[in-house]
């Protein structure tokens, strides 16, 4: 083992991970039913060469992640690796049993999270963690092990490099932990590393940094790596080839600039062009359709203000783009609109009204003309109903439609939103994904309303299943004249579905206009970074945004 | 230790105080709430005028309720406890000894059952849905649905009848040597752990395979960690707080089940003159025993909040 | 939809016992071979044909008491059980959608009153009340509705969050239909397995009350108070009153297994169906 490892700083050559046939199962237990057996990943093969980067990317469900696992031997919650053969530096790793896997975990092969926060132990401070694996394996005493993290910490460019291992690691920011992490896993000096989605939870201004201090990172210390995720874009700044996965089989592979610029499969010709739906931009009209004016709200009686004195308008049959990151109060401009939390000032006018602020004190009319489609399709539905009574329900409340009337209606919302009457008589645990958030869609539409409050509706999906979702947002709009006040913090969605757009920063609109004014130039400072901050699908466009920026995230 | 855990540390002790003198009043209002009067229901319905009246006149009864509650609220301040009807005792002399026995007993099988459980649990835990587990498990149902005297009398059948290695009542006294007070306490010690071991390892397992499912854990498997280390290092810490709290929850019920014991032995404590003097409706006694109980099962929950608050490494080390 | 073999085997026995216990109370005048009263004996006879498990400290058939014990223990304990559930849960439920000084004012009263162990507080009490069926189904009832309101409101609030329901009050739904169409079908699961455990824990009490000598009184008894009645044989090897405590665990033991198969059934449905 020791011969293979070359010193650190130094290129390395050949063959690092060899990955035959892998077979990967698990046993699933549906309720009601016999126990069955379930292949998660069907034969897949890959290779790496040290100190290369592969990308692995799918949607949920590809297995990409239960293959990263695998070079170290590991399944989590009872799976089961039942076939093909995992070659590290040259012998099968899955033949070594449980000592051989201890012997290279943390050693050979090392791991990041995707939710660095709960994967460091709370318990402990940072530094014992960071080098509790180089002193389990003996690779290094206690002070060359931590001389080596403070190097990593300066390397990961993280504020007081000296003194941030001292911390525990609630002490510290998501965006920090997730370089830690990095720091942990670099410091026993691997051969490879496996980054689990690790910019995913991160806001978007912060990820790019720790992309960018990833990326760093690996280049300087020649270490290889799987980078597992989901969004293409990313998964093209910092790795050299790119492998396709989708439930669990291998569907393209090869260099990375071949993938983005010249897919052959039509799942990743779809992958790469799903940020790019064209949506011309609507005229404004002169007269609103909701007009907020100078509301502020805040939670706790008023202490901790999260709206401060914001003015938007959404124009009859259009969308408004609300766009921020965590905490820039976007959601709840949603919960004032609806009445759920009302302002401490400023109003509200709907449809030539002036709206009640709390929602107890508003009319049956107000209710139904405005209403709210959710981020999580499947806490948005009661489980115990099923879709016909849930699509069914506003129309019975609203309208008083009973017994056929009432389900011919529910056929018809069946058939605007793509799916057939057939799924009347379903559960929302039998739906998929998109599916529960078109029921969503369908029972908003049911009220008749002018106005749809969209709150993150496609964050929670896959991508292409979110394209899906915008194009029938983009559809119904059309068709039923409805207007859209669409919360979101994905820039590039908001390009595909805006008329006019509102970015947010710590409870403010910062920004306020028409879809083309708002994305030209010049632009003031925090929008600026937001939109640099968008990873873009091109080879290079990580290192031209760190250089463009002007000022630092307040990630950290 | 930083200030919020102090700070913490010194609401959750007054909070507890505020309790204990709120339960005072329940305690107090528990034994005033029949319609008619409490002379009534202890003489019954055959009492002569002038022996009610008495009775009234001893009982202060004569008082509006407030009156009395802080009369007697003032007595046990001062440690002043009054003295039982049934036979004009100071119930705070009577309860003094008592006392020091029950928590003998209790002491005893605490020692043996909180061990016992921690091990159980973490047994059940290594071993999870193999057969050692189900075992445990299906043996803590199972002793979980036994009735205190049921465990109590087969004890007393099979130890202290059939082979005679245990007396089947026990009876200790103030001067009595220390191993043949152990041996007269064998039988309900065991009764005692057997009645609290099955929740306490239940809920220790339920406790450590919560955070043995953290994030942390894995990566701690993916260093390469034994599985023992892993436990020992990353899993462990962070259950303490949860089993401090289980332990004192199952201590609390050590309480209850000491009454029924101590009934079944005939062992001289706390639960069998509580349970005496309610037979008795000798109220001043109940009144007494029961604010002594409720004053240890508080104190246990606030040492259990205590420990889980000194445990969270979060308010250890504020940001 | 249930299919008699897809029963786990534990859940089985625990179905027919339980099912035995009830049919012996529902039936004891037409089963048990005496009286509940009826003196036939020597004191503490042993088992034999005549009298299956023997007599007790009396010389009644303890077989025939068994089965009039039933009656009573059940009786008290399915009041009991009936009396703390409905409160508990009609109160949680309240709490959990008004909100307010309502939750508050009911969740201290119920933290008070949980802050003395439930024996403790039924001994104070029962130190003064007339002890009678009804004083006992009362006492058992209302001190036990604490646990439940707790359970019940923690549900309840926890759905009470949930998307669906803010739906629900978005659309302007009245709490009517957010109580009984949004919160109860889905808090319905965890509330039915704690019936059994709370059934349990009446058995239990019971017992201990009557075996207290605070509980159903003499001539009647159940089984708790059989065991009072026949302790004294325990040091002479009479094993008399062995037989009820045992027949008091037997039935907790199958209440718990049906209960423990519910709960497993229904949080392993995700939603939907079942």
């Amino acid at each position: 083992m020791a011969d293979t490892k070359a010193k650190p700083g130094q290129p390395k050559q050949g063959l690092l991970l060899d990955i035959r046939n892998l077979r990967i199962e698990a046993t699933v237990y549906p309720p009601g039913e016999p126990p069955k057996n379930i292949v998660l990943v069907h034969d897949v093969s890959l290779t790496l060469e040290k100190g290369k980067v592969l990308g692995l990317i799918g949607e949920s469900g590809a297995g990409k992640s239960t293959i990263g696992l695998s070079s170290m031997g590991y399944g989590r919650g009872g799976v089961r690796i039942t076939g093909g053969e995992v070659l590290l530096n040259g012998r099968d790793i899955l033949k070594g049993g449980k000592e051989g896997f201890r012997k290279l975990r943390g050693r050979e092969v090392c791991y990041v999270a995707q939710s660095a926060a709960a994967a460091f132990n709370p318990a402990h401070r940072l530094m014992d963690q960071v080098v509790e694996a180089t002193l389990l394996h003996g690779t290094a005493t206690r002070a060359e092990a931590e001389k080596r993290a403070v190097a990593l910490f300066k390397k990961l460019s993280l504020p007081n490099p000296e003194t941030i291992g001292e911390r525990f690691p609630h002490q510290v920011s998501g965006g920090q932990l997730q370089r830690v992490m990095t720091a942990m896993a670099l410091c026993s000096e691997p051969d490879l590393i496996v980054f689990d989605e690790p910019t995913t939870a991160l806001d978007v201004t912060t990820q790019i940094d720790v992309l960018a201090a990833i990326k760093e990172a690996i280049r300087d210390t020649h270490v290889a790596a799987l980078y597992i995720t989901h969004d293409l874009a990313v998964v093209a700044q910092v790795s050299d080839e790119i492998m396709v996965l989708r439930d669990g089989k291998k569907v393209e592979h090869g260099e990375t600039r071949r993938i983005i610029e010249a897919p052959r499969t039509d799942y990743t010709k779809a992958l790469v062009s799903v940020r790019s739906i064209e949506h011309e931009e609507k005229e404004l009209t002169p007269t609103a359709l909701l007009s907020v004016r100078g509301a502020t709200a805040a939670y706790g009686g008023g202490v901790v203000k999260v709206l401060q004195n914001v003015s938007v308008d959404v124009r009859p049959g259009q969308t408004l783009a609300v766009v921020g990151e965590s905490g820039s109060g976007k959601s709840t401009l949603a919960r004032v609109v609806t009445g759920l939390l009302p302002p401490i000032s400023g109003s509200i006018t709907f449809a030539g009204r002036t709206l009640a602020p709390r929602l107890a004190a508003r009319s049956k009319d107000d209710l139904r003309e405005l209403q709210m489609i959710y981020q999580m399709a499947d806490v948005a539905m009661n489980p115990r109903q099923p879709v016909g009574t849930i699509i069914g329900r506003p129309l019975e409340f609203y309208f008083g439609m009973r017994g056929r009337e009432r389900d011919h209606r529910v056929a018809e919302l069946l058939d605007e939103i793509e799916m057939g009457k057939g799924f009347m008589d379903r559960y929302p645990a039998e739906l998929s994904g998109g599916q529960k958030q078109r029921v969503c869609i369908a029972r908003a539409l049911a009220a008749k309303p002018k106005l749809i409050i969209c709150d993150e509706v496609t964050s929670a999906l896959d991508p292409l299943v979110a394209n899906g979702i915008l194009k029938l947002l983009l559809n119904l709009q059309q068709h039923e004249k409805v207007a859209y006040l669409f919360i979101t913090h994905d820039l590039a969605t908001v390009k595909s579905i805006a008329d006019s757009i509102a970015v947010m920063y710590r409870g403010e609109v910062v920004r306020y206009g028409a879809k083309s004014k708002v994305l030209t130039p010049p632009f003031d400072a925090y929008t600026d970074l937001l939109l640099s901050s968008v990873p873009e699908m091109e080879i290079g466009w990580l290192e031209k945004a760190i250089k463009g920026r002007r000022i630092e995230s307040g990630g950290h | 230790m930083g200030s919020p855990v102090l700070r913490l540390v010194a609401q959750r002790i007054a909070l507890g105080i505020l309790l204990l003198l709120a339960v005072s009043v329940l305690i107090f209002a528990g034994t005033q709430i029949l319609p008619g009067d409490v002379a009534q229901a202890i003489l019954g319905q055959s009492a002569t005028p002038e022996s009610l009246a008495n009775l009234r006149e001893q009982l202060g009864l004569n008082d509006p309720a407030y009156v009395r509650y802080f009369r007697w609220l003032g007595g046990v301040v001062t440690g002043d406890l009054g003295t039982a009807m049934s036979s004009g005792q100071d119930i705070a002399t009577s309860i003094k000894g008592r006392l020091w026995n029950t928590l003998f007993l209790a002491f005893w099988a605490a020692i043996v059952a909180i061990p016992l459980a921690v091990i159980l649990g973490l047994i059940a835990v290594r071993y999870r849905n193999g057969w050692v587990d189900k075992l445990i498990s299906g043996l803590a149902l199972a002793s979980a649905s036994f009735p205190e005297f049921f465990i109590g009398y087969v004890l007393v059948y099979f130890f202290a009848v059939k082979w005679q290695i245990f007396p089947g009542i026990s009876t200790v006294y103030d001067s009595m040597p220390f191993g043949e007070r152990m041996q007269a306490i064998a039988l309900p010690a065991t009764a005692l752990t057997l009645v609290v071991l099955a929740h306490m390892m239940r809920m220790t397992r339920a406790a450590i395979l919560n955070v043995m499912q953290s994030a942390y854990v894995e990566t701690a498997e993916l260093k390469g960690l034994s599985a023992f280390n892993v436990i020992r290092k990353h899993a462990f810490p962070n259950a303490i707080a949860p089993i401090i709290s289980v332990v004192m929850l199952n201590l609390a019920y050590l309480i209850v089940g000491v009454v029924v014991v101590e009934v079944i032995f005939v062992y001289p404590g706390m639960g069998q003159y509580l349970v005496d003097h309610v037979t008795k409706r000798d109220v001043p006694v109940v009144q007494a025993v029961g604010l002594v109980f409720a004053a240890v099962y508080i104190s246990l929950n606030i040492i259990a909040d205590i420990g889980a608050i000194v445990a969270n490494p979060r308010l250890r080390h504020p940001k | 939809m249930l299919d008699i073999k897809r029963i786990p085997i534990p859940a089985l026995i625990g179905i027919v016992l339980t099912t035995l216990f009830v049919l012996a109370a529902l039936f004891a005048p037409w089963i048990a071979p005496h009286g509940n009263g009826e003196i036939i004996g020597d004191v503490w006879e042993p088992m034999s044909s005549a009298h299956w498990l023997g007599t007790d400290n009396l010389g009644r058939d303890l077989l025939s008491r068994m089965i009039y014990g039933a009656r009573i223990t059940l009786f008290i304990a399915v009041l009991a059980t009936a009396l703390s559930f409905s409160l508990g849960a009609i109160l949680g439920f309240s709490a959990a959608v008004f909100g307010g000084w309502y939750d508050t004012l009911l969740s201290r009263l119920v933290d008070l009153l949980m802050s003395i162990p439930t024996l403790i507080m039924a001994l104070v009490v029962l130190s003064v009340l007339p002890t009678n069926l009804i004083t006992l189904i009362l006492v058992m009832g209302i001190l036990d509705s604490t646990r439940v309101y707790r359970l019940s409101r923690a549900v309840a609030v926890d759905i009470n969050v949930m998307d669906y329901v803010e739906a629900a009050k978005l659309r302007g739904e009245g709490s009517g239909w957010i109580i009984f169409r949004e919160i109860l079908p889905n808090a319905l699961s965890p509330l039915v397995s704690e019936l059994g455990l709370r059934f349990i824990y009446a058995v239990l009490f019971l017992s201990t009350l009557s075996f207290l000598g605070l509980g159903v009184q003499p001539p009647d008894a159940d089984w708790g108070g059989m065991v009072k009645e026949n302790k004294d044989g325990i040091v002479f090897g009479i094993g008399a009153a062995l037989i009820p405590a045992a027949a008091i665990a037997m039935l907790a033991i199958s209440v718990n297994l049906v209960a423990d198969w519910v709960l497993n059934r229904t949080t392993s449905l995700k939603g939907g169906r079942g």
